[in-house]
This record gives C-alpha cells, structure tokens and sequence, in this order.
C-alpha cells in the first residue's frame, strides 16, 4: 500500500509524456549538426549548416528576417508590458469600476479565440482603415495579443502585494508617484521581467498571425522559415530551428528562474 | 489597445462576412448573404437551381471537429496521469517538472511542428529506428495521414492539458480519497467516484484550452496533414491569399469557427457556474 | 492637557454600510489612547480615517486645531505601525527606518544617523544592514516601530501592532510599547481587540462595538463602571442577568435579584423599570449567612482560580471565581450555597 497518491502506471506515462514533447526537439538538434547534405543519412558531426545559415545562399533573407523578428519582439514585448502593468494596476488597485468582469473578458480574449480568427479580424481591420500591411501592421497585432501573456505574471505578482507597503509609503510622507517607483515596482519587478520575457518569446514565435498581416515582402524568421519548409526540410532550417529553440529554452528559463528568485523575496 | 485592436476587428469581421466579394481579394460594400449561402448550400454551377445542402465545407467542420475532439481525448488520456503524478511529487520538486512540461510550450510552434514532420516522415528517424529494431519492415506512412494531424495536435496543445489539471488536483484535499479507502473504496473507484468529480472543473478547462485552438490549428494539418486532412485553419487560411481569395467567405467561416467556440466556452462558463452553486 | 486629536461627528459609509456612526471624541497631548472592539467594530476605520487612508464621509478631524479629514496620507504629520508591519521586503531595516526621513528631504549622512539612533532605540542597532524578512517576528515589530518614529510624527498611530506575535512576545513589548511611548512623549493612538492589552497600557481607553463608541475612560472606569452590556460583557467576565428596578436616584439604585434578595447598587440607567444587572464573578464569594442563597451546579477547576457555577432560585446562572487556596472549601455540585456579593460587585446597566 502506497497511499492514495499513488496510481501505477503514471510515471510511465508521464516518462512517456516527456519522450513525445522532446523527442521531435531532440531529433531535429541532433540532425542539424549532421555533416551531410540529405537529411536522411547521418555523415558526422559538422558545424557547416550552421556556417550556411550565416554565409550561405539564404542568409541575407534569414539576417533580414531575424532583424524584424528581433526588433518586432523587442517593440512589442516593452509596449505590451507597459500596457499590462497599467491593466493590472487598474484590475487589482483601482477598487471596483464599472465594466470591471467586461475589462478582464477583453485582456484575455487573445487566449481564447482561436488564433486563426485573430488573424482574420486583425487584416480586415488593417485593409479597412487603409493602413499597408507590413512592418507596422506586424507590430500592432503582436503588442495586441502579447498583452495577455504580459499581463498573466504581473497580474499574479500584484496581487500577491499588500496593498499596506503602497499605504506605509504614503503614511512616511511619500507621494502616489514615489510610492510607485520606489515600493511598488521594484516589489512587482519579477512579476514585470517575467511577463516581459513571454511576451518577447510569444511574439518571436508567432507564425500564424503574421503570416496574414505581414504583407507582401516582409518576412519574420517563422514566415521565411515556413516558406522555405514548403518546398521540403533542409539542413540549414534544421540549424536555424535548433538557435530558435535556444533561444526559447534560454529565455523560458531565465522567466522562470526569475520568479523563483521572487518567490523567495515575497514576504 | 485590445478593444481597438481585437474588438473592433472581430466585430469588423463579422460585418465582412455579410459584404460581396471582389475578385483579386477583397471587398465590395453590398450587403448580401452570398457567403454563408456559399457555405450551406450548393445551387449548381451557375447558381439557377434549386438549393440543396453543400456538404464540402460542413464536413471540414466535421471533420475539424472529430480530430480536435481525437486529440483532446488523447491529450486527456495522457494529461490527466501526468498531472496527477506532478501534483504528488514533494513540492520542490514539483515546479522542475512542471518547468519540463512547460518549456516546448514556449518553443515556437512552427519549429516544433516541422520537428514532429522530421521525426515520423517515411525515411525518418522514427521509422529507421523502428525498422532496425525489427518491428516493421516496411516504413510507416505517417505524414499526410489523419493519424499525423492528431499526434501534430496532440504534441502542440498537450502542456494546455496537464496545466490546469494540475492546478486542481493540487488543491484536491487527499483526506477524501483517504477517507474513500477508509470506507473500502477500491484504487481506480476512488479515482473514478471521488477524484474525478472534485477535479472536474480543472478537467474541463483543459479539455477546452485543447478543444479550442486544435479546432482553428493551421499549421499542423497544414505541415503534416494533406489533401483528406484539410480542416478549418487552412480553408480560412485559403480565402484571403492570392486572387483565388475570397475574404466575405473566409470572414464568414471564420465567423462559424468562433461561434462554435464561444457556444463551448459558454456551455463550459455554465457548467462551471452550475459546480459552483452545488 | 491639550488635545492632540479632535474627532467630530465622522460618520464613514462604503456604500449603502455604515461602517462609523458618527464618532465624536478627544485624544488630549501625550497620552496612550487604545481603540478597543471586536472585529468590524469600525476601530480600524477610524485609525485608518486619521491616517488618511480612508476619506471620511461626514464630519472634521482636527490635528492639533487644523482640520486633516481632506489631507492626503503624505501630508499629515502622523505616522502608523502596521499590522502585518508592512517593512519594505527590498530594502534593508536601516532604509526602512530611513525611508520617512528621505521622503521628507533629509540628506543621507543626516537620514542615516537618525535613523540609527532610532535602531539604538529599540536595541536592534546590530541588524541595521540585514533585510526584513530575515528577522524574527519581534524584530520586524521593533523595526516598524523605529520607522514610524524615526520622522517624530505628532501622533503614532498602531493598528493591532502585536496581534502576529506570541503570547511571552506580546507581553515583553507591551512593557516597551508603553515605556516608549513615554520616553518620547508621542501620543500613541493603539487599535486592539485584545482587552487585556487595552487594559494594561492605556491610559484611557474608547469601547467600540457596530460603528459606534459604547464608552470611553480609564481601565479601572469601564471595568469598574461599564455602562451597558456590551462593555460589561466585553471586558472581562461577568454575570448578566434582568432584573426589577423599584428606584433610582444619585446614581445608586434599588433593585430586587432573582429569588426576592433586595440590593443597592451604582447605577448607569436613570429610570426603573426592567434593566440587566452586572455581577462581577470575581466579587462574589463564599460566606456563611450571606445575603444569597444558590445552588452550585458545576466546578471548573482553573489552576490558580476554581470557577463555581450556580443557579439562583428560579434557574438564574450566577458563576463566581474562588481562589484556588487550602483556606477555602470547595462545594460540590448539588450543594446549597449561601453567597455574599462585595462592595461594587453589582451594577445596573443602562440597557
């Protein structure tokens, strides 16, 4: 007898589990050190896709594409934290307002309509007000649906703050603004960081709704790796998916090393 | 900024859906029902019969609905042990794992999808290994198969499954299933007659959070699946690129797809509000 | 004695609740003035309306003569010790205490000094660059202590300040709260709904239940003298029982107990009729020929105290406290006692 926490057979299938999210992963990083030109024969271990991915025939589309996707997720990422805190503070400080339940449907209605509906409804939007898709577009409809993914941290990160240290702030003769910048902040700052890093992250890997609003000619690495990946997988999108991949993985981490370290600051 | 910039546009989107088609895409601003007439009924090639039931685009739904359904079953099967072994670890340990589950959430889709096609295409990795181990001689036609969209769905939304199921069975008060034992309530009945019923609430929202988006996924049936396996993704996908587009039409499909989601995500808000009352 | 704090007529309303129906009293210079009440009496609403927390809805709060009741939270000149203390968990004690003295514009090497001589204060001078959380809980009181004195506010506000703490802690800083308070000659205005604590550090204490002051006054006042039930049942513990009024006058009444014994005792109530009686268990004892005769029911055995449930004729519960001494004999149940109530045992209340 082991309890009425134990079910055998769930391990294995949690093992299992695991095996099914990383193996693909897993595979695909192996393989994109592989030395020779098929993907299908393993020639050795060689950096050479790596090389091509920065030397190669396609390396101005894909610099050029990882620049917009890079500068979109460094824009839409800082915009949408900011947004996000100033949601949050008016959820969870500013008392009960009217349309407070309709506020909270609306910053997480990117989380539960599907994105390809989004995707629609946002270059209707864009042709209908006339503005040309491209760069500009991309960025609107990424600070738009990181919001959520922004706001999810910080909102639990405040709402862990009592609201005594704004209040003891305020009694020792500090100002609303002081109050702010000088408790408040820096006690949601994990809250702030990790929200950051997924908004950044969630803009980095979107695919779907680019690929409709971003318009003739503008590419982010997931569109230009799409379209290559249409006329079959290469070694070199294979490289190019194991950076991204750590990039994820690297920036996933530190979100979640951050907030550990928060939990141990939470008093 | 998400009022104006999701809001509008869905609202937007909707009055699309009501406007006439212009060839080369776009739009003429005549309201007409041409696009959900298109969608439900077929009056021949030069539209002068009488209407009869269109079932091209209604069994894509269909069959968009029974793999999002697959795989939400799927994801189930495997979530809910998975939860439930994290859910009963020590607590330290129990944020690594949840960390693990989590991390190819955040790998880009795309990536992750081109990755699965890697894995279990004809002479792929998969099937190399299976055929040196002896279990197959011929390679396993996987990819372009309804069997490819559903691992592809499955492996995309599995963490949405195991997330808020754990969040349940980490509040579950193990005393109940204690106290089952205790009245002689074998293992699997207790899961069955206690469990279940308290996490309820956690296994529906995950249901939903796969249900949802494997119903508008686009990249796995479009990546994985091929001409047998077309779902909604890829026929709203279809409408709005090139000049074959027809945008009142794929706003309109569009317009379907959300409605069937919000009909689940209210059928879902009244069933929990119902668990809350009792 | 001058006042520090003139509350008038603040009546504070959340909607259609009334949580303080107009309250209207005077805290005088230098003196400790606790706030006692049970939970949601409006104790804490109103340290929380002078502090400026809360806007008051109707009426003025006078700091030394100036009305504050629109002031915001930063301009008024009094400071608060938290409940929870509420020490900045990102700053260091020595910049918790500091922070008052830096949002006022005291320069660093001026805020530092002060703010150490504070921590000398509350003898935590050793812990100056440790971080709050990791004090221990009696640590973290003395710091917001500290904090809240460290800008000399003209009035030190504390909101249940040794609630979290335990029972040997609670008592040790009881003694320091009040000796404080003395050294620096701050009036200290303490919210509590722990009536032993009220009763050892105040020097004048207001009794607060639904919104309302019951009465205000010294410990041995409203011990001694509650006017209604609700202070008599409040502080300490007492027998309440109804009974006929034949007279009233000079403050003294004439009433007639459960079984016919006629008594004279202090009164709060003006007129006769039927009123609720008082009797202090701990002024009723044991005595051969006293004037009441009760029969015990039940002994509860207290250690340094035994308690003797009785009933008076006619099935009125009379308890009384004996100490627990070899000199005095103790009945046991289904005995017939006689009682005999001391000088102030009794009063009538004016409800």
């Amino acid at each position: 007898m082991k309890g009425v926490r134990h079910y055998p057979g769930f391990l294995g299938i949690t093992i299992a589990c695991l095996v099914v999210l990383y193996a693909p992963l897993i595979v695909v990083t192996i393989y994109s050190f592989n030395d020779s030109n098929s993907i299908t024969s393993w020639g050795g271990f060689s950096w050479r896709w790596y090389a091509d991915v920065f030397t190669g025939p396609e390396a101005d589309r894909f610099a050029a594409a990882a620049w917009n996707s890079i500068t979109i997720a460094f824009l839409a990422a800082t915009a949408s934290t900011a947004i996000a805190v100033a949601a949050a503070l008016a959820m969870i400080r500013g008392g009960r307002f009217k349309g407070k339940s309709a506020t909270y449907a609306l910053i997480n209605l990117p989380l539960l309509v599907p994105e390809i509906v989004t995707a629609v409804a946002t270059l209707i939007f864009f042709s209908t007000i006339g503005l040309t898709t491209g760069y500009l577009t991309i960025l609107i409809a990424h600070i738009t649906f990181c919001i959520p993914f922004a706001y999810l941290p910080i909102a639990a990160r405040l709402s862990g703050i009592e609201e005594t240290y704004e209040q003891a702030a305020r009694d020792l003769y500090a100002t609303r603004a002081q109050a702010f910048w000088l408790i408040l902040l820096p006690l949601l700052m994990p809250g702030v960081i990790s929200g950051y890093l997924l908004a950044f992250i969630i803009s980095l890997d979107d695919f779907i709704i680019t690929n409709f609003v971003k318009g003739a000619g503008m590419e982010t690495l997931p569109t230009a790796i799409f379209g290559s990946v249409k006329q079959g997988i290469k070694p070199n999108i294979m490289a190019i998916s194991t950076l991204m991949l750590a990039v994820s993985v690297l920036f996933v981490t530190l979100s979640y090393l951050v907030n550990r370290i928060g939990q141990k600051t939470r008093t | 900024m998400i009022g104006v910039f999701l809001l509008i546009p869905v609202l937007l989107m909707a009055v699309y859906s009501f406007l006439t088609k212009e060839f080369r895409g776009g739009v003429i601003w005549d309201f007409t029902l041409a696009a959900y007439d298109q969608f439900f009924f077929n009056r021949g090639l030069f539209g002068d019969e009488p209407p009869v039931i269109e079932w091209t685009y209604i069994s894509i739904f269909w069959r968009s609905i029974w793999q999002a359904a697959l795989a939400t079953v799927a994801c189930l099967l495997v979530g809910f042990p998975t939860a439930w072994f994290i859910a009963t670890r020590p607590p330290s340990q129990r944020s690594v794992w949840l960390f693990l589950i989590t991390i190819p959430y955040w790998v880009n889709l795309l990536i992750r999808t081109v990755s699965l096609k890697f894995l279990i295409r004809d002479n792929g990795p998969l099937n190399e290994f299976l055929m040196g181990l002896g279990v197959i001689t011929d390679p396993l036609p996987l990819v372009n198969t309804n069997l490819a969209v559903q691992l592809g769905l499955f492996y995309s939304y599995l963490p949405f499954m195991v997330l808020p199921i754990y969040a349940a069975v980490e509040r579950y008060n193990f005393a109940l299933s204690e106290a089952a034992a205790d009245l002689y309530a074998p293992r699997w009945t207790i899961l069955r007659e206690v469990v279940l019923p308290v996490v309820k609430p956690g296994v529906v929202a995950g249901c939903l959070l796969v249900f949802v988006p494997s119903l508008g996924a686009f990249l796995a049936p479009d990546l994985l699946g091929g001409a047998k396996t077309y779902m909604i993704g890829s026929l709203i996908d279809e409408q709005f690129k090139g000049s074959q587009g027809n945008w009142p039409f794929g706003a309109a499909v569009a317009v379907v797809l959300m409605t069937l989601v919000l009909i689940a995500l209210f059928l879902q808000a009244r069933a929990a509000a119902k668990g809350a009352r009792e | 004695m001058s006042t520090a704090i003139d509350i008038r007529s603040v009546v504070k309303r959340y909607g259609t609740t009334t949580a303080l129906h107009s309250v209207g009293f005077e805290i005088g210079d230098n003196e400790f003035f606790t706030l006692l009440g049970p939970s949601g009496c409006g104790k804490t609403t109103l340290l929380r309306c002078i502090a400026g927390f809360e806007d008051v809805s109707e009426g003025q709060i006078l700091l030394f003569g100036q009305d504050i009741a629109g002031l915001e939270p930063n301009l008024r000149p009094v400071n608060t010790v938290f409940q929870q203390y509420a020490l900045f968990p990102h700053l260091s004690v020595i910049d918790n205490v500091a922070f008052g003295l830096k949002m006022k514009g005291m320069a660093l090497d001026a805020r530092r000094a002060r703010a150490g001589k504070m921590l000398e204060m509350v003898h935590l001078s050793a812990f100056a660059d440790r971080m709050p959380a990791q004090l221990s809980g009696g640590q973290q009181q003395r710091v917001a202590l500290a904090r809240a004195l460290a800008p000399e506010p003209k009035v030190l506000l504390l909101d249940e300040p040794l609630s979290a703490l335990d029972l040997k802690l609670r008592q040790a800083m009881r003694v320091e709260l009040k000796s404080l308070q003395e050294q620096t000659g701050i009036t200290f205005v303490f919210v509590t709904h722990d009536q032993e604590e009220a009763l050892t550090m105040s020097d004048r204490i207001a009794v607060m239940s639904q919104g309302r002051v019951q009465q205000i006054g010294t410990a041995r006042d409203i011990y001694e003298g509650p006017v209604n039930r609700f202070v008599a049942d409040f502080i300490g513990e007492t027998n309440l029982m109804e009974v006929d009024v034949t007279a009233i006058s000079d403050g003294m009444a004439d009433v007639i107990l459960p079984g016919g014994h006629a008594l004279r005792c202090p009164a709060a109530a003006t007129t006769p009729g039927r009123h609720h009686l008082s009797i202090r268990p701990e002024r009723v004892s044991l005595a051969d020929g006293g004037e009441v005769t009760a029969t015990v029911e039940r002994v509860v055995y207290l250690g340094t105290d035994v308690q003797v449930m009785t009933r008076l004729p006619g099935g009125v519960p009379l308890s009384l406290r004996v100490q627990n001494s070899a000199r005095i004999a103790i009945p046991a149940p289904g005995a017939s006692v006689s009682l005999h109530l001391e000088e102030g045992a009794a009063r009538l209340l004016a409800d």
